[in-house]
């Protein structure tokens, strides 16, 4: 008998639920893996796809978004041999299932801790209340490939925003495994949209994007090009995360800057005693 | 591919003489190769338009939609807004064209004429070579209206075009109602629509109404239960009457070709349309779950360009329904091309029945001239 040959993986995009290759029909070797390289129309597609689920994912309850997190956490603790295979340090790979666990928690508290109820001079309930701003565009930092994912993606998206990530080039095998993760954790299509590629390309398209909320540079490295997305940015006003000054600790206590800089104060006023 | 070649070149006229006629001449009718339609339909729809022949297409494509809203929940107010918006589609730019008519129930035209038609200064129409910036100029121009509507680029080529027997501009400048300041068209859907299940009587006085509140178009629907039972002679006079109480107004006749079932039928009420005086043939009305499709209306076109061949009038095509993106409308542009000719790429000769459509091509339309892709929100709700 013949050896038997180990049948290998496509790695490609996800886009609103889905798996499909690059609308270019490029790809780019990774660790002996062909990985999709995504155009500015893949760009196009996920905005779409992230768009149609933002009604859906901002409308769900706080109680069951933080399930799925959770559920997220669940999944990556039984594929964890496979994210250490692919070369991510255990470590990494718990300190990842526990930020989603973390971030879980935050999902039902954050309206409680970050809304109000506002003293105003008049017969009135005003009140604050947090809101997802809605579609972000996140650019996902290089190292670790993991767990810096998995910490610009769960604060943007335990709020009820949904992501378009660029997954930066020369990590794309844990992102792709992670979306994998994502897909059987019962998170609606289109909540999480992955795009593998060089994101230097893809980048402007994103930050130019009508469609576009809020853009999270976390992942750039070259200062110009931030500068660059910022002002493209600028177009429709979209909430612009910097990258870090310095060097981050991304296992240190992520705190809640990430998700409260996503959010939007709605106040109401309501008139009482009538 | 399939051509309807029809039998009695000579004299289609006497066609519509009596049922035995029209029977013989719609069952001669050669019969549809349906995969092939199927199949050439879908080979039409990979064609690559990117660029400068996109930004063509686009706004070729703006200038053919008939921006629709038939609704029960249509209020003045609706379509106030529906008809300000057909003449200055996105008003951030000045260059983008009108569209070609705004399509509303009975009860709503006089609300749209007051909108394109009122005593304000209209818009004048998209300059002929698409990139005039004079939309607002004050006043009719003289010129408006009382030449024939030629494309883009000079089409449709007068050349083979025997025109003569519709001489649209002329016949639309002896309207009563209408200015010829604004070009864009006022149509009214009519005749019981959408069912058309109405007595014949009933049906006319709603045209006729139609016409004297404004409309300059009238969409009619074809008695489906008659041409499915082969009544075909009942289908054709009623067809005749309708187009003569329709009086200047042009007819378009909705074939619903959803409820058709099979492209046969297609062509057959096409040609019989066509034979008792239909100036558009159209697709659907939109309430019926299958719409326009890319074979249904290559049929269509086909259809119509064999009628020119045998008699000389050529007859425009409207397909309805289920056209959203700009993608789709390219589509049916290489289709117009391909099958009818390029006499046919005009609003006068094809049309598309759609409301979300035309977000979609101002959103791409924007996309071309900014550089960055434009969202929804930035474009008014139908």
């Amino acid at each position: 008998m013949s050896e038997r040959i180990a049948v290998r993986k496509t790695y490609k995009l996800f886009i609103g639920g889905k798996f499909p290759r690059s609308e270019s029909g490029r790809s780019y070797p990774v660790q002996n893996s062909n990985v999709a390289l995504a155009s500015r129309k893949d760009v196009r597609d996920a905005v779409l796809a992230a768009r149609a689920a933002v009604k859906g994912w901002s409308g769900a309850t706080a109680y069951n978004r933080g399930q799925i997190l959770y559920r997220v956490a669940e999944m990556l603790e039984g594929r964890r041999d496979q994210f250490v295979g692919l070369g991510v340090p255990a470590a990494e790979v718990d300190e990842a299932i526990d930020r989603w666990v973390w971030y879980a928690g935050w999902a039902d508290k954050l309206t409680q801790v970050y809304g109000n109820a506002n003293p105003v001079a008049g017969p009135y309930f005003n009140l604050s209340a947090p809101e997802p701003t809605g579609v972000v565009g996140v650019l996902a930092p290089t190292e670790p490939a993991l767990l810096g994912l998995v910490s610009v993606v769960a604060p943007a998206i335990v709020s009820g925003n949904t992501v378009v990530v660029l997954v930066a080039e020369a990590s794309p095998l844990p992102a792709i495994t992670l979306s994998e993760v994502l897909a059987t954790s019962d998170l609606p299509g289109g909540v999480v949209n992955l795009l593998t590629g060089r994101p230097a390309e893809t980048a402007p398209w994103l930050a130019g994007h009508m469609d576009v909320n809020a853009l999270d540079l976390t992942g750039v490295d070259d200062p110009e090009l931030a500068a660059e997305l910022e002002r493209a940015a600028a177009g429709n006003l979209k909430r612009v995360l910097r990258p870090a000054a310095g060097p981050v600790d991304w296992t240190a206590d992520p705190g809640v800057g990430r998700m409260t800089a996503l959010l939007e104060t709605k106040t109401v006023w309501h008139p009482k005693g009538v | 591919m399939t051509a309807t070649t029809a039998s009695a070149r000579s004299d289609l006229s006497e066609v519509g003489r009596s049922e035995a006629t029209l029977r013989t001449f719609l069952h001669g009718l050669p019969g549809v190769d349906q995969v092939g339609a199927e199949q050439r339909a879908a080979m039409l729809g990979t064609r690559s338009i990117k660029t400068s022949a996109k930004a063509w297409a686009i706004d070729l494509a703006i200038r053919m939609v008939d921006l629709t809203t038939l609704e029960g929940a249509d209020t003045p107010g609706k379509v106030r807004a529906l008809a300000a918006k057909a003449l200055r589609p996105d008003p951030a730019d000045p260059s983008c064209p009108s569209v070609a008519a705004v399509c509303v129930y009975p009860t709503m035209v006089p609300v749209a004429a007051a909108v394109l038609w009122g005593g304000t200064p209209g818009p004048a129409g998209p300059s002929e070579d698409g990139t005039g910036s004079d939309g607002f100029r004050a006043g009719s121009g003289s010129d408006n209206g009382s030449v024939p509507r030629l494309g883009l680029l000079g089409e449709p080529s007068d050349g083979r075009g025997p025109r003569d027997g519709t001489d649209r501009a002329g016949g639309r400048l002896a309207l009563p109602g209408p200015a010829p300041a604004s070009r864009v068209h006022l149509a009214s859907v009519a005749t019981a629509f959408p069912s058309g299940q109405a007595p014949l009587e009933v049906r006319l006085a709603d045209t006729r109404a139609a016409v004297a509140a404004g409309a300059d178009e009238i969409d009619m629907v074809i008695n489906r239960g008659a041409f499915l039972s082969g009544r075909y002679q009942e289908v054709y006079d009623e067809i005749f009457a309708v187009k003569a109480a329709c009086g200047n107004a042009h007819l378009k006749v909705i074939l619903e070709t959803g409820e058709l079932a099979t492209y046969d039928s297609v062509r057959r009420a096409s040609w019989l349309a066509m034979l008792a005086g239909a100036d558009f043939i159209k697709t659907s009305t939109g309430k019926v779950p299958v719409a326009a499709t890319l074979p249904v209306t290559l049929v269509m076109l086909e259809a119509v360009r064999d009628f020119r061949d045998a008699t000389g009038r050529q007859v425009g095509v409207k397909p309805a329904g289920g056209i959203r993106t700009t993608k789709d409308a390219i589509k049916y542009l290489v289709l117009v091309n391909e099958t009818a000719g390029p006499d046919w790429l005009h609003p006068d000769w094809f049309r598309f029945g759609a409301s979300s459509l035309l977000n979609d091509l101002l959103m791409q339309r924007t996309k071309l001239s900014t550089g960055v892709y434009s969202g929804p929100d930035y474009f008014t709700l139908d």
